[in-house]
């Protein structure tokens, strides 16, 4: 193993949100501080309680994983996309790397950058409204999980894309309408029954119900379904990046 | 003297069926300087990518210091070092940290003696904590050398290392790579100016549409491909050559009001001094005189035709 090579490139990767902490943390973190004050503290104290609690504070998970899962999915994609765009990728094909250091050098920085922003998007939340978190542990790991599962996802997207317009495609057209499509600021069973069948379709739902559970102790679908759903998504990632990295696909000629 | 760089039946053929090169074969000594000259296009840069793992091979094998390219891809990587032809960059970051990151990538600890060695002897020690984006054309290519040379490699490649580059930094970087060599470093260079090999290589290979057409010492190449081109403006027009001309291989040029003269710079007596002798002789006045070296193309397609 190559360890000082993963530790390059995932210093390196750090390096970039330490230059570009605007657009990195504070960016993030402001918009959703925003959805918070708009639909948690203004619009939120006129809505019912929501499965016994505040609807600011029902919206928090939903959020959290918003977050996350769009930063994750810049985070690597811009990550691996940037050395490919400027050319200075041929010293990381050119140099003693595994694929899989490589993959772990910058899906790793990926996942601590989401990381972060969502531990302070967390204590954020705080100021504005009410929070309980029953199972801080599987929190942690599902904010782990995910973050790792959509950094991968993000890493695949890169590496695949072939321009700009390309690496915004999927967070822009796919990933933000799921998210908001999935129960991230609703339960699913305010939606007409037709519309609850089509939302079970959406796996973002399983990712943000696995996190509400974690807060709350109570979701739309169960627990063991969300973890597992998340580690399936987690393995078709894997799966995903190790075939275009060892082809070569995006990369090597 | 040992190969350090052995290409056996290399070929290449890109995705878009674009055959880059065909049927390589190629030694490189240790810690000589060896110049791939070849016009744009010729194959050269995929070469050196194959050999430095950029680029996959079609056919063929690749050994870097007996150890084969794909098989035991850690060990020859480690070996080589890579300045690319682009300034390709991370315009954002300081020269310091980019320069690491790279030893890093080559799983070498960090040794901050080594980096400020090198900056120091590539004279880029005081724009340390410059950016990238802040240094003039010479200095990047310099930073791209700095890192290449970060992990203290035994072969390094130089992808077009003066492209675009001045006369006087042209020299700097020739004795920047002499002195590399005079370390130990075994050089592979690849150029399509026929001076630089000459002013710096120890063997040359000629490769065009992705074949190698010769692999020759660089002094027995510059003979053969020697020839200049002396080109006379006059001050009236000339339609026929006077007869005391005819035994030079003199043409007619620019409608009329100038002479073209090829000659062959290695041979002992060039016949300049007693064409324009003659000239005089005959009543053309001279107005100018230019000489040029044959373009590379030229020498090119004399070769391509020979073979």
């Amino acid at each position: 193993m190559n360890f000082y090579a993963i530790r390059a490139i995932y210093f390196h990767e750090m390096d970039r949100m330490r230059r570009t902490l605007f657009q990195s943390v504070l960016s993030p973190v402001l918009s959703t501080s925003l959805y918070f004050i708009v639909f948690g503290s203004v619009i939120g104290g006129m809505i019912p309680q929501i499965e016994g609690v505040s609807y600011g504070s029902f919206i928090v998970p939903g959020l959290l994983m918003l977050t996350l899962l769009t930063q994750s999915i810049s985070n690597s994609s811009f990550g691996i996309f940037f050395p490919k765009f400027t050319g200075s990728i041929y010293e990381v094909l050119a140099a003693p790397i595994s694929s899989l250091e490589i993959i772990i050098g910058f899906v790793g920085a990926s996942a601590t950058k989401s990381l972060i922003v969502g531990v302070i998007i967390l204590i954020t939340a705080t100021f504005f409204v009410e929070l309980e978190i029953q199972y801080p542990l599987l929190m942690l790991f599902l904010l782990v999980l995910t973050c790792l599962t959509f950094s991968l996802f993000g890493f695949l997207i890169g590496l695949l894309s072939e321009n700009f317009e390309q690496l915004q495609v999927v967070p822009l057209i796919i990933v933000t309408p799921l998210v908001f499509l999935g129960g991230s600021l609703y339960t699913v069973e305010m939606l007409p029954e037709f519309w609850q069948n089509v939302t079970y379709f959406n796996p973002v739902l399983y990712l943000v119900n696995g996190m509400r559970w974690s807060f709350y102790g109570a979701s739309d679908i169960n627990i063991w379904v969300s973890v597992i759903s998340l580690v399936a998504f987690l393995s078709i990632c894997v799966a995903g990046v190790a075939i275009a990295i060892t082809k070569g696909y995006g990369t090597k000629e | 003297m040992q190969n350090v760089v052995s290409v056996k039946n290399l070929s290449k053929t890109y995705s878009n069926q674009f055959q880059a090169l065909n049927n390589i074969n190629l030694d490189i000594k240790q810690n000589e300087i060896f110049a791939l000259l070849g016009p744009n296009g010729a194959g050269k840069t995929t070469l050196i990518s194959i050999i430095c793992g950029i680029v996959t091979p079609s056919i063929g094998t690749v050994e870097v210091g007996n150890y084969d390219i794909i098989k035991d891809y850690r060990k020859t990587r480690s070996q080589i070092g890579l300045v690319p032809q682009e300034l390709t960059l991370e315009q954002f970051e300081i020269v310091y940290n980019n320069v690491s990151y790279t030893r890093g990538l080559y799983g070498k600890p960090p040794n901050p003696q080594h980096i400020e060695k090198i900056l120091k002897d590539l004279s880029l020690w005081d724009k340390k904590d410059s950016k990238i984006n802040e240094l003039s054309g010479g200095m990047k290519r310099r930073v791209l050398i700095a890192k290449a040379l970060s992990h203290e490699p035994s072969v390094l490649f130089l992808d077009e290392p003066t492209a675009g580059v001045d006369v006087e930094l042209r020299k700097d970087m020739w004795e920047v790579i002499k002195n590399l060599r005079n370390k130990g470093v075994t050089i592979i260079l690849t150029t399509h100016y026929i001076e630089e090999a000459e002013a710096i290589a120890d063997r040359v290979a000629v490769i065009n549409k992705g074949e190698m057409i010769i692999v020759d010492e660089t002094s027995n190449l510059i003979k053969s491909l020697g020839q200049k081109t002396l080109t006379i403006d006059l001050h009236e027009t000339v339609k026929t050559l006077p007869e005391s001309l005819k035994n030079y291989k003199l043409t007619i040029v620019n409608e009329g009001l100038s002479i073209d003269y090829q000659y062959d710079t290695q041979s002992k007596q060039t016949g300049i001094t007693s064409l324009l002798q003659d000239m005089k002789e005959a009543g053309l006045k001279l107005k100018d005189l230019n000489t040029e070296q044959s373009s590379l193309e030229k020498i090119f397609v004399e070769l391509v035709k020979e073979k």
